[in-house]
């Protein structure tokens, strides 16, 4: 069986910072991931990055990725892409369908001292009438196509969310060369930063507040022609006889997002649920360790941020599991620590990362209170 | 806020949450106006001006102050905000006309000479500008700063060009 210092399962920004800190110490690191590229979602996010100057803000998501990838090749990160984790077992055995040059796949069974999962998040899907018609997509996917695989996903954009994601793809859509033809929103206000809504409006954009979507029409082509909004009241529900129907040719959705947790149910994690972090999570300790001892997380899967936050968590997990196998000095470690804490803290100040502060602090307590030490996977 | 149910700020909006330039300081020549008005984490319009004149300190969600004198309005900041939330505004260039720099990501980008109809912050039109500078360096990595010149009375609501 193939033994490895430190496997780590997804090559987003916080795989690839985990997989980075680890690999500098000179632990054997494998770095999996069923995409065909690594890097998350980093490639398609064609825009500046908020944050701090000290640690790439400003900088362009893609140029980010591209940095990182060559942090991990100077850090000897071996990495396997097209490869799917199938199963996690006692002694950190792990099951990887890895992908081949040739296209086929193969079974290897590998064992890893230290096991970090960052595997990300997943969007939401908001149903109504038509939500399966062609034309109907997340908003990650039409972000996907036009600034990963150069392709329109159609001319008329009709966005349902302004947080966020669903600001930033409108913007990128019109980037493309896409109409976007409204914005639509069931909050009474605008999710998202002030300055990404106010590059849409500048455009001309409208954003309709207090609106949902209900139905999306279908043409004779058999995709989307069309979709019916309406009012809602404070219950987010429709009010009967507000209906209106825009033309459009795609539905795009930036419903949130839940991280995906798969693999972390699967080494048998003990998780809360939390609703602003977009679901069911893993307790974690400040060492990004979780309840399985030598089972550590970062990013998304431990509660939905943004790349950022992801990145500095990554490499918390990276130094903690370089401390237990012996590569750094727990003091080394711990003052390493405390600097990202720290820099985590200054990106969750603000009336928009306050509640995530909180709520993190409140999964490290339960943590604390619940587990105390974490315990082999049985 | 209305800006929160609308999108866009309202000029008296912003001057009462930015220290925006006084009428003293237009008349010296071009300055940056930052239209950034929420506590995020961010601070890259800091070091990107070489004279000191934005500051953000510490914690990184402060809003960034202009402080005017030191502003020269070279345009530095405009590219690099990464929320497109800075403009540079001249209302010395002429006594009918000023102008406005503004980032502006998308094709065709504008060129110089070219009439554009000059937009406000609800992407209204307001009136007719002309392309008076474009510049677009590797440095400002893909954020073209494009000026328009406008009639005066406009400086201060007309923030992009139309799309074309």
């Amino acid at each position: 069986m193939l033994q490895k210092d430190v496997l780590v399962i997804g090559a987003g920004p916080a795989g690839l910072a985990a997989s980075i800190e680890a690999g500098k110490y000179g632990a054997s690191t494998l770095l999996v991931d069923l995409n065909m590229q690594p890097g998350g979602q980093l490639f398609k996010q064609i825009h500046k990055f908020f944050g701090s100057s000290a640690h790439r803000s400003g900088t362009r998501g893609y140029d980010i990725g591209k940095q990182l990838l060559q942090e991990a090749q100077e850090a000897n990160v071996e990495i396997w892409m097209q490869s799917t984790v199938i199963g996690i077992f006692p002694e950190h055995k792990v099951a990887i369908e890895k992908g081949l040059d040739s296209g086929k796949k193969e079974m290897i069974t590998i064992q890893a001292k230290k096991i970090i999962i960052a595997t990300g998040a997943s969007e939401n899907a908001i149903r109504f009438n038509g939500w399966t018609t062609p034309g109907v997509m997340g908003a990650g996917a039409a972000q996907t196509m036009i600034n990963v695989n150069h392709v329109k996903p159609g001319q008329q954009i009709v966005m349902l969310g302004t947080g966020n994601v669903g600001l930033i793809v409108s913007y990128q859509l019109m980037q493309a060369g896409c109409d976007v033809v409204s914005l639509i929103e069931a909050a009474p206000k605008i999710g998202g930063y002030a300055v990404h809504a106010a590059k849409i409006r500048r455009a001309g954009v409208p954003i309709r507040l207090r609106h949902t979507i209900i139905e999306a029409k279908k043409g004779e082509n058999g995709c989307v022609c069309g979709c019916v909004i309406a009012e809602v009241n404070e219950h987010f529900q429709p009010i009967p006889g507000t209906e209106e129907t825009i033309a459009c040719d795609t539905i795009a959705l930036a419903a949130g997002l839940k991280p995906t947790m798969d693999l972390v149910k699967l080494a048998g994690c003990k998780l809360t649920f939390n609703g602003p972090f977009g679901g069911y999570i893993p307790l974690h300790n400040d060492r990004m360790e979780t309840s399985c001892l030598g089972i550590f997380v970062a990013g998304d899967t431990t509660g939905v941020e943004e790349a950022n936050t992801a990145l500095e968590e990554g490499k918390i997990a990276g130094i903690s599991v370089a401390e237990d196998l012996g590569l750094i000095s727990p003091d080394t470690a711990s003052n390493q620590r405390k600097e990202i804490w720290e820099r985590l803290h200054s990106l969750r100040l603000g009336p928009f990362g306050e509640r995530r502060m909180q709520e993190k602090e409140a999964v490290m307590k339960e943590y604390e209170t619940c587990i105390g030490a974490p315990i082999p996977i049985q | 806020m209305a800006l929160i149910n609308t999108g866009y700020l309202e000029y008296d909006e912003l001057k009462n949450i930015q220290t925006l330039p006084d009428d003293e300081r237009f008349s010296k020549g071009p300055v940056a106006i930052i239209e950034c008005v929420q506590e995020i984490p961010c601070n890259p319009c800091e070091a990107a001006c070489h004279f000191g004149a934005i500051q953000v300190g510490e914690p990184i969600t402060n809003l960034p102050t202009l402080i005017g004198e030191k502003c020269i309005g070279c345009g530095m900041c405009v590219a690099r905000c990464p929320g497109l939330a800075i403009v540079v505004v001249d209302k010395t260039c002429s006594d009918t006309t000023a102008t406005v720099s503004f980032p502006f990501e998308y094709y065709p980008i504008p060129t110089v000479g070219e009439e554009r109809k000059a937009l406000n912050r609800k992407g209204e039109i307001v009136c007719s500008g002309k392309i008076v500078k474009v510049v677009n360096p590797a440095s400002y990595d893909h954020t073209p700063v494009v000026t328009v010149e406008i009639p005066k009375e406009f400086a201060d609501e007309v923030r992009t060009v139309e799309r074309v």
